[in-house]
């Protein structure tokens, strides 16, 4: 063997780990240059992980596991810390950036004083490369400046300059290098540009004031870091921290806020605001019901469609199953979103059909609560019980049919056989996979929401709650259905809620499984 | 009751759920081909037969809904190949190596997994947006933020799946390749993978229809219509003016969920097997 061959897959790991190398490095100038040192901290960390586990012998299982792990660590777990964290904070529309970013960016903002210092002025631009020069002419002080918006630099200048010879103003001179004079009928053209103009004089701002001035704008809040507070310049006002704002007690709050912690408040407000609370509780009474609900409605169809598939003298069998797992194979979105047209309460074709048939009329789905959790649970057998017919189709497969025989002779009915036999059976395999289902529903985002948006709405509520809102449904509402503001805080605590309710439900079925014991017997 | 007569209660039942099966599906055609734009007029079959709504389906340029099905196709293409990498890498030590940790590491995935991925929106949502400001190609609104969310909740469960599924395969088979001279990188690639094929295809596909069907994340990470998914696309051109678009709509849906219902009932047995071994859709 050459050297080539004996060493080829070692000489592809060294490539791939420079190439990695590589990489990092590169996000790590991009990260730092960017001011995410914490960013760039971790990018170290990965980077010598990596390295060392494919460097060396040590670790050779990691060198499998690593990859798939990162992803999962980014965005599963990662996600998890994160989301306890947000659920301490005020995270949220209007306290959206940190406090550097709030404080930078009130001290940013300008007012005219009371009496400014205004500047006439005359505009040049250069058509060619959309530039503009501007003079500005302080008629009291009888000075002069010079400003351009290439840099923004202003300087002064004076009458006697060679530009202005012969001429007793600015307004006289027809062109500077290039730069031809604006009419006034060019200034309201450009007036755009000009007007977001800003051009930084002695400490203040020089900004368009009216067609015809300048005037110098000046900071409005300056942050005093000492005693951690905000001063308006304009009215001496002084805003001092308090929960996530700048508050002063006459002038109220400023915004934006900031980001701050806020310790178990989102907890408090959900189980003692009864507007938040009422809303919620009828969320988590509903999303119980519907996951139970759900369950049972498609395994019992499922069931009675299998134990019928299950005769293998059926005519028809296997196209008969392969006809029923249509609803199935078909994208969940858009079996949904046809149902959604079906159940449309003015035109869709259910009601039509209701209003044809004797004896009874259209139904109120979509608008009323009870009609539209039916339709829901209707839509759901649809989607889930081919699942359920194939998981128990399986199951019934394994049933040991000398029971049966032997049950006979003892003279057991259909129902007997049934009950004591094949039910019991049954659940022991197809258990588990019900309890996950049951999880499943729990959160099962999509049809609640591509249905109809947990809607229709309870009355009265503080939080966007709908009366088919799910738990899921409602914490993407809270945090993403912009309308009242995104409330990530209230959201992440909600979510922890959730976290531990199917937490719970996992863990019984791992022990009805047996899932656990699986990772010791595999040692 | 004797035995013909429970044969045809059997096959009525079975009729029924057929029709069950079939009533969306049948209105759902009819209307895509169906020339009135309407739900109101819709009857079940049609007066006259158009192809008026596939065609704007295929030119709208204010709803690109081809552009929208393929960036379902591609999204969902890219992560089930990236999945199935990822997952059976993994599983394979967890399979055949003993080592420190690892039943610790087993474990941990097993208990990672139980907390839906979904659950994370806003914590996935924020960690976007605060990496768009340092990697603008990996922020919101960029299909590569959809694939690596997608590739961290598709990792846990997958790699039990696919675990379970080497420790039936005899350990003998390797260590005969090990005695030849093999290395353990050469075992793996040229004695695992063929035999384990059968699960690699059920896992890819799992993970397409997963990865086709999701709507939530994919509606949180992407903000411009040029990138939406079909889901995500699909759902606000007929959030209002519902009965307005039914037709277009109808054949979008028709032409979105066609290539999925096909892969499913041509590989059908083999998904039903791997769903047994613990998938769960619903």
């Amino acid at each position: 063997m050459n050297f080539w061959q004996k060493n080829k897959a070692h000489i592809f790991k060294l490539i791939f780990l420079a190439f990695f190398n590589a990489l990092a490095l590169l996000s790590l100038i991009i990260s730092i240059s960017q001011g995410g040192y914490i960013l760039a901290v971790i990018t170290v960390f990965i980077m010598i992980i990596i390295n060392f586990v494919y460097l060396s012998d040590r670790f050779y299982p990691l060198r499998y596991i690593l990859p798939g792990t990162f992803f999962m660590i980014l965005l599963v777990v990662y996600p998890i810390f994160y989301t306890i964290y947000i659920s301490t904070t005020n995270y949220g529309t209007g306290n959206m950036l940190n406090k550097d970013q709030v404080i930078n960016h009130l001290e940013n903002r300008t007012y005219l004083p009371d009496e400014p210092r205004t500047f006439n002025f005359t505009a040049f631009k250069n058509e060619e490369i959309d530039q503009f020069k501007i003079i500005f002419e302080d008629r009291e002080r009888e000075e002069y400046y010079m400003a351009d918006t290439i840099n923004r630099e202003i300087s002064q200048i004076s009458l006697s300059d060679a530009i202005f010879q012969g001429l007793s103003s600015p307004s006289e001179l027809e062109e500077i290098n290039g730069y031809k004079r604006l009419d006034r009928m060019q200034i309201i053209q450009n007036l755009g540009t000009l007007e977001a103009l800003k051009i930084e004089f002695a400490d203040n701002e020089l900004r368009m004031e009216g067609i015809n001035t300048f005037a110098l704008y000046r900071q409005r809040f300056v942050y005093n870091s000492a005693n951690d507070t905000i001063i308006d310049q304009r009215d001496a006002h002084e805003y001092v921290v308090r929960q996530g704002h700048f508050y002063n007690e006459e002038m109220g709050r400023l915004s934006p806020g900031f980001r701050t912690f806020v310790g178990f408040r989102n907890y408090r407000r959900l189980l003692t605001d009864d507007r938040i609370l009422q809303p919620f509780f009828r969320v988590f009474v509903w999303t119980f019901i519907w996951a139970l609900l759900s369950v049972a409605t498609t395994f019992a169809l499922g069931l009675l469609l299998a134990l019928v598939l299950n005769d293998k003298d059926l005519r028809f069998r296997k196209l008969y199953r392969t006809i029923l797992i249509i609803p199935y194979a078909m994208p969940g979105f858009i079996s949904i979103l046809i149902w959604r047209g079906l159940f449309n309460p003015e035109v869709g074709v259910i009601n039509r059909i209701l209003e044809a048939l004797p004896f009874v009329d259209a139904l109120p789905f979509m608008n009323n609560i009870f009609w539209t959790r039916a339709a829901l649970v209707l839509v759901n057998l649809w989607l889930g019980f081919p699942y359920m017919m194939l998981i128990t189709l399986g199951a019934l497969q394994s049933i040991n049919p000398s029971l049966y025989e032997v049950s006979a002779i003892d003279g057991a009915s259909i129902w007997q056989r049934f009950r004591y036999i094949t039910l019991p059976l049954l659940f022991i395999s197809v258990g588990p996979l019900l309890v996950s289902s049951f999880a499943y529903n729990f959160n099962n985002f999509n049809l609640i929401y591509l249905f109809n948006a947990g809607r229709p709405a309870i009355a009265g509520a503080q939080t966007p709650a709908g009366g088919t809102d799910i738990l899921i449904t409602y914490t993407y509402r809270l945090s993403f259905e912009t309308g009242r503001g995104a409330d990530f805080g209230l959201a992440s605590a909600v979510t922890l809620m959730i976290f531990i309710i199917v937490a719970t439900i996992t863990w019984f079925n791992f022990r009805f499984t047996g899932a656990l014991e699986e990772v010791k017997e595999n040692e | 009751m004797n035995k013909s007569k429970s044969s045809i209660l059997k096959h009525i039942i079975i009729l029924l759920a057929i029709a069950f099966t079939f009533f969306p599906i049948i209105w759902v055609i009819s209307a895509s081909f169906n020339p009135s734009n309407t739900l109101v007029g819709q009857s079940l079959i049609p007066r006259e037969i158009s192809f008026s709504h596939y065609r704007e389906m295929f030119t709208s340029t204010q709803h690109p809904f081809m552009r929208w099905l393929w960036n379902s196709l591609k999204i969902s293409l890219i992560t089930s190949v990236l999945a199935v990498s990822l997952t059976t890498l993994a599983a394979y030590p967890f399979s055949r190596f003993r080592f420190k940790y690892r039943q610790k590491g087993l474990f941990i995935i097993l208990l990672v997994q139980v907390f839906p991925q979904m659950l994370a929106m806003v914590a996935i949502y924020l960690l976007f947006l605060n990496l768009q400001r340092y990697f603008p190609s990996m922020g919101l609104n960029t299909h590569l933020a959809l694939i690596i969310t997608y590739l961290g909740g598709a990792v846990g469960i997958n790699t039990w799946l696919m675990k379970g599924y080497m420790d039936t395969i005899p350990r003998s088979l390797e260590e005969a390749a090990y005695i030849d001279g093999a290395s353990k990188f050469q075992a793996f690639t040229v004695i695992i993978l063929p035999l384990i094929r059968p699960m690699l295809v059920v896992i890819f596909i799992l993970q397409f229809i997963a990865s086709y069907s999701e709507y939530m994340m994919a509606r949180i990470l992407l903000g411009s219509s040029s990138q939406y998914t079909l889901a995500v696309g699909l759902h606000l051109f007929i959030t209002d003016q519902y009965g307005a678009r039914w037709g277009v709509f109808s054949a979008s849906a028709i032409v979105g969920a066609i290539p999925i219902i096909l892969i499913f009932l041509l590989l059908q047995d083999q998904i039903v097997s791997g769903l047994t071994g613990g998938a769960v859709k619903g």
